[in-house]
């Protein structure tokens, strides 16, 4: 490996300079307020967390994850998402009082990359568990809360995509009998790869009938009459159940009055193990990637101890600024130049000023090499320099 | 309003045949459309914007979402392995990768060396057959390598085979057959929904004719 530079930082890590931070700060206090509105309480968890536990349990795969040793020489990882953290947290502390926890965080997680080396490898997620409650109203308030807090950030064009893991298992596991065949099919659908979806239903030994509901399947996308699509290519009770649950789904998000932002895909697998009933994607425009993801994962706190239903999502912030596309607007700053002589004077204007909810730069004249460079820096700025103790310069 | 469409086309060997499909499957492309060299062409009749980008590079251009559809050789989508929807296959510009060299000869025991413009599926290739290898990535000309003695043998695609064989060099081992795929990038595929359905239907109504003719 060549020398470093002095200015450089491990491949994926940036800096937040002033600026962006400042529009991160604003998108996340919206966010964060609406999810408070709903009352989600905000937690934190430590960056570090054993490999063995919340490592192991976390849906992001092990060559993902940033591993080091700690002193007696256990394996830890940086924490890769935060649902497995706060899993931790709720089975072990929160849960006693046997009523659903309604938990929210904003956080950075890590996950190595190993393509393109600018791509982040930390970045912050913001977004809500609601654990404990098995319901589909659970999933419903998870979604309309998705959609509300973004629209709070002027978000405009975006859609929510939903489907249903069990389904998809259970569809699967009617026609196919085993599980490590069930797997090998929801792999492709996980690798969105339909060409070789469909090679691999062909070469199956199955009656044409099957073949033909097993492609069918790829179809089942669009408004709630998909519903009613995949009904049709049942032939058994297996399936009902997770159609059942995208029905009440789909009249909780109706009564949001939010079903224009949703979409029912059947075919969405966003990962092969984790996720155990309804799912979603956030897709917003401007940005290629989904600007968000989330679903119910009631097999994730039995790892820790408790069997409990939970659901919830995430938002990517540095998605979701991509997507909002707002030029930056600086609020003003104002700025008193002052001299040794007046500096109480000076102190004592800021501190008013500061009152009236301005934002006030200090600055002693001696400390600024070119005054007029620095004049251009503010909205307003005022001279209280020198012995006089009328005006300004 | 019309969505507009920005597809990721190939340029070179696909090319041809992917602007024949598009237009059996009924799209209006202009006729100056096949010599031009701009590499941006707006078809404002249709709401179609193609990009012209080297095959390796369509995949990385639909995963960014700046083209919602690309049309890309297996052989790229196995290289590259990039997040993107593969919707169908288009059954044009069939050939297939495969493992060459020189004839009667062993590859190396010291140290076996493969030459290859895929390094990633040449890798996983000799992996799985328990093979320890060195991987030597090339960008074109493949062919030279085992005739001077870069390596031992290569990993290509092959069309008519013509080349190897006017390079004396003949087939080992075949190892997967290629076509180009219609991929579509995750976002578009539910934000552009029905154009895409459209384009998808259409096209597949084509590779279904041609199916039956042949």
């Amino acid at each position: 490996m060549s020398r470093l530079f002095m200015f450089e930082k491990p491949l994926g890590m940036r800096d937040t300079l002033p600026n962006l931070y400042m529009m991160k700060e604003e998108v996340r206090l919206t966010m964060a307020n609406e999810m408070k509105r709903w009352g989600y309480q905000f937690i934190e968890t430590p960056t570090l967390e054993y490999y063995e536990t919340v490592g192991t349990a976390s849906a992001i795969l092990d060559t993902q994850l940033f591993k080091l040793l700690d002193h007696e020489g256990h394996t830890l990882v940086l924490r890769p998402d935060m649902t497995a953290p706060i899993a931790r947290v709720a089975a072990s502390k929160l849960l006693k009082e046997k009523l659903p926890q309604r938990l929210a965080y904003s956080a950075n997680v890590f996950r190595a990359q190993q393509r393109e080396g600018g791509r982040p490898a930390e970045f912050e997620q913001i977004g809500v568990e609601c654990i404990g409650d098995p319901t589909v109203s659970a999933d419903g308030e998870c979604l309309g809360l998705i959609s509300s807090a973004l629209m709070k950030t002027g978000l405009e064009q975006f859609q929510i995509s939903v489907g249903h893991i069990a389904f998809v298992r259970s569809f699967f596991q009617e026609i196919l009998g085993t599980d490590e065949r069930v797997e090998q099919l929801m792999r492709f659908l996980y690798e969105k790869n339909y060409v070789g979806y469909r090679v691999h239903v062909d070469q199956l030994s199955l009656s044409s009938i099957d073949k033909q509901r097993l492609k069918q399947f790829l179809k089942l996308r669009g408004g709630p009459e998909v519903i009613k699509e995949a009904e049709d290519l049942l032939e058994c009770n297996a399936g009902v159940e997770a159609l059942n649950e995208l029905k009440t789904l789909w009249g909780i998000i109706a009564d949001y009055q939010q079903d224009a932002l949703i979409k029912l895909d059947l075919t969405l697998v966003s990962h092969m193990s984790y996720y155990t009933g309804i799912v979603y994607e956030v897709y917003a425009g401007n940005v290629g990637f989904p600007i968000g993801s989330g679903g119910r994962y009631d097999l994730l706190l039995e790892k820790f101890g408790k069997a409990k239903s939970a659901t919830g999502f995430a938002i990517r912030l540095d998605h979701l600024l991509e997507s909002l596309d707002k030029p930056f607007e600086q609020p003003p700053l104002s700025c008193i130049v002052f001299s040794l002589e007046r500096r109480k004077e000076a102190f004592m204007l800021a501190e008013q000023q500061r009152l009236e909810g301005k934002k006030v730069v200090l600055q002693d004249i001696n400390g600024v090499e070119d005054i007029d460079a620095c004049s251009a820096l503010y909205e307003d700025i005022t001279y209280l320099v020198g012995k006089q103790k009328e005006g300004s310069r | 309003m019309k969505d507009w469409l920005t597809v990721a086309m190939p340029k070179g060997r696909i090319f041809t045949e992917a602007v024949e499909m598009l237009r059996m499957a009924g799209f209006e492309l202009p006729p100056e459309f096949d010599d031009s060299r701009k590499l941006i062409i707006d078809v404002p009749e249709e709401c179609f914007r193609f990009i012209l980008a080297k095959p390796m590079d369509v995949p990385t251009y639909v995963e960014y979402g700046v083209a919602d559809l690309g049309i890309a050789g297996k052989d790229v989508m196995l290289e590259e392995e990039r997040d993107v929807y593969e919707l169908l296959d288009l059954q044009i510009s069939a050939c297939y990768l495969a493992v060459a060299g020189l004839p009667h000869t062993q590859m190396n025991d010291v140290a076996p060396k493969i030459a290859t413009k895929y390094p990633n599926v040449a890798a996983a290739y000799f992996r799985e057959q328990g093979e320890q290898v060195e991987i030597i990535k090339l960008n074109g000309s493949i062919e030279l390598a085992p005739l001077i003695g870069l390596a031992d043998r290569i990993v290509d695609i092959v069309s008519t085979g013509r080349t190897l064989k006017e390079n004396g060099l003949i087939e080992y081992e075949d190892i997967v057959n290629i076509t180009s795929r219609l991929i579509v990038n995750p976002v578009s595929y539910r934000m552009k929904d029905a154009r895409i359905s459209d384009v998808v239907e259409r096209l597949t109504e084509v590779i279904e004719q041609e199916k039956v003719v042949k």
